[in-house]
């Protein structure tokens, strides 16, 4: 179990690393020399020559490389060309905004996306399943940004019941949450339908309904149970991808989250405040992937005991 | 193959995308790039005349939702083919081989899971100027994971079986083993890969066109569309109602051929 245990973190920490090397070259190939940005068009070139030195330009690439990494690893991720503020700070400001709403989101997904499975799952092959199926489908067929600004043409101006974005009282939540949690709704009925359907067939399951169980026992006590777990796996990974900005439905609600922020980098060409929502991204879901890893060691006893070692 | 009700209706979706895109000189009303009414720099309500409307510049709205589906489908099935050539070799090699090539791939394949692929792709269509080559190459560098994952599992199960062994123990070499062999057992599984793969796809690029980052006009693509349409989302919501309908109709029809195949599927094998 150590050495399970072991082997995941080496390898989140090779994820890392290798997303870091990834941005990091990604920084070399973008146009445009990064002291002209941060001293403007206009500096003479002995003001550039000290950016340059202070920056750490004029090293090689490798030693840049290895001092980005130590700076990374001590929470320092460099300063917005464009705003001229610590990335870690910026992040961190926007971080609130983004949490409330991934949360709320990954809350309605779920209690939307779990009674559809289920019901799927008790009436297979028949109507309801595939209507359901249908259903869900169409959910995630929906472009995210088009529904959000459907939903904000009819419940912000022609019922006037919600605000027009921004990021204000629960009202101002609600169809930003509404956007995002429909998708992802749609997607986990169907993993938990097909989950749910193997489990059916499962022989402790015809154990359980021979016992003399009730379909609904059975399905809440046996089939959910075992069928949930990939579930919560998909769903932490989730909740940390949304942690990490949702970048078009906090464009088109203009809710001041980190997926704006990355937006507006990517727009400036602000190098480290692309490289650092990049990085911060990557490292929520490195996480959300060992606490994941760690929760199946727990709550699966054939990991613990060395069998999928 | 027979098939089912939900194939039957994805396929007939799809092929009325496809005769939209082919003959779309030929049925759609007006010209796409060309001002047919005088609305003076404001968007038409949908009429009559103009059943979907006109936008700002007095295009038919109709019209070049009917022309979109070229572009749009183009973008597609390329990006489509991009990332099926990635994952379908990566997932054949590493199903085939196994050892050491596997687990690198497979390691990789890790690492490109992990990373914020719409934050990537913006910054890559950005650094490279968005352009239909451009906005393709990035789809299909960072869709191709699912598809490498699944081709992998597929050829493990198959290079098992035991004509594949008899192949093997004849002394065929490895490459008439995947291509004789193994590949054209993997290719239903492909070909179900390759229909969900283009929902994607189009998604992808409809995000990135949202984003600013298009293919560049004059052509008219459903995501470019609702991009255009961003000022009068609130004045004119015709605009972006109909080309997102449109990219909905296009995801829905790849979706239910893609899942359809995979349900009969599921139900055969497990029998």
């Amino acid at each position: 179990m150590l050495g399970y245990i072991t082997r995941r973190i080496v390898f989140g920490a090779a994820v890392l690393l290798g997303t870091s090397i990834i941005t990091f070259m990604l920084a070399f190939v973008v146009p445009g020399d990064p002291a002209v940005a941060m001293a403007g068009a206009k500096a003479d070139p002995q003001t550039l020559a000290s950016i340059r030195k202070e920056l750490g330009l004029d090293q090689p690439i490798a030693v840049q490389y290895m001092r980005y990494l130590d700076r990374a690893v001590h929470g320092d991720l460099g300063r917005s060309y464009i705003r001229r503020e610590s990335v870690t700070g910026l992040i961190l400001s926007r971080f609130p905004a983004t949490a409330i709403l991934a949360l709320a989101a990954m809350v309605l997904s779920l209690v939307l996306g779990v009674p559809m499975g289920v019901l799927a799952a008790a009436y297979r092959d028949r109507a309801a399943d595939n209507a359901l199926l249908v259903f869900s489908l169409a959910l995630v067929s929906v472009p995210v940004f088009w529904l959000g600004a459907m939903l904000l043409i009819v419940g912000g101006l022609y019922l006037r019941s919600f605000p027009l974005g921004g990021f204000g009282d629960w009202k101002s939540l609600v169809l930003p949450t509404v956007t995002l949690a429909l998708g992802s709704a749609g997607y986990y009925s169907r993993i938990l339908h097909t989950n749910l359907v193997d489990a059916l067939d499962q022989d402790y399951v015809r154990t359980a309904r021979g016992k003399g169980l009730s379909r609904a026992r059975v399905m809440a006590k046996h089939a959910l149970a075992n069928a949930m777990l990939p579930l919560v796996t998909l769903a932490g990974l989730d909740l940390a991808g949304l942690l990490s900005g949702v970048v078009l439905t906090e464009t088109v609600f203009n809710w001041p989250g980190i997926g704006r922020l990355a937006f507006e980098a990517v727009f400036n060409l602000d190098v480290p405040l692309i490289m650092g929502t990049v990085l911060f991204s990557a490292f929520l879901i490195v996480v959300a992937n060992l606490v994941v890893d760690l929760l199946y060691v727990w709550l699966d006893p054939r990991i613990r005991l060395g069998e999928h070692g | 193959m027979k098939l089912g009700v939900m194939e039957a209706v994805g396929a007939a979706m799809v092929l009325s995308l496809a005769i939209l895109a082919i003959f779309a000189p030929a049925l759609a009303p007006h010209d796409p790039t060309q001002a047919v009414a005088e609305t003076f720099g404001n968007p038409g309500a949908p009429s009559l005349a103009f059943p979907l409307g006109t936008d700002q510049l007095g295009r038919d709205v109709l019209s070049r939702v009917v022309f979109g589906a070229r572009i749009t489908l183009t973008i597609g099935v390329a990006a489509t083919a991009i990332m099926m050539t990635i994952g379908v070799a990566i997932g054949l090699v590493s199903g085939f081989f196994g050892g050491v090539a596997d687990f690198l791939l497979m390691r990789f394949t890790d690492v490109v899971l992990t990373l914020p692929g719409l934050l990537l792709a913006m910054a890559l269509v950005t650094v490279l100027g968005p352009s239909l080559l451009s906005v393709l190459g990035v789809i299909g560098l960072i869709s191709w994971t699912g598809i490498a994952r699944v081709v992998r599992a597929e050829t493990l199960s198959m290079a098992q079986r035991d004509f594949v062994m008899a192949a093997r123990a004849l002394g065929a070499p490895a490459p008439r083993l995947i291509g004789r062999h193994v590949f054209p057992n993997v290719l239903p599984i492909i070909i179900v890969m390759a229909a969900l793969g283009t929902s994607g796809a189009l998604l992808l690029d409809a995000a990135l066109s949202f984003l600013g980052l298009a293919v560049p006009p004059p052509a008219p693509s459903w995501g470019r569309m609702i991009e255009e349409a961003n000022t009068y989302f609130l004045t004119a919501p015709w605009l972006a109602a109909f080309p997102g309908l449109a990219i909905f109709y296009a995801v829905l029809g790849f979706n239910l051929l893609g899942y359809g195949f995979l349900r009969r599927r599921a139900r055969t094998t497990s029998l």
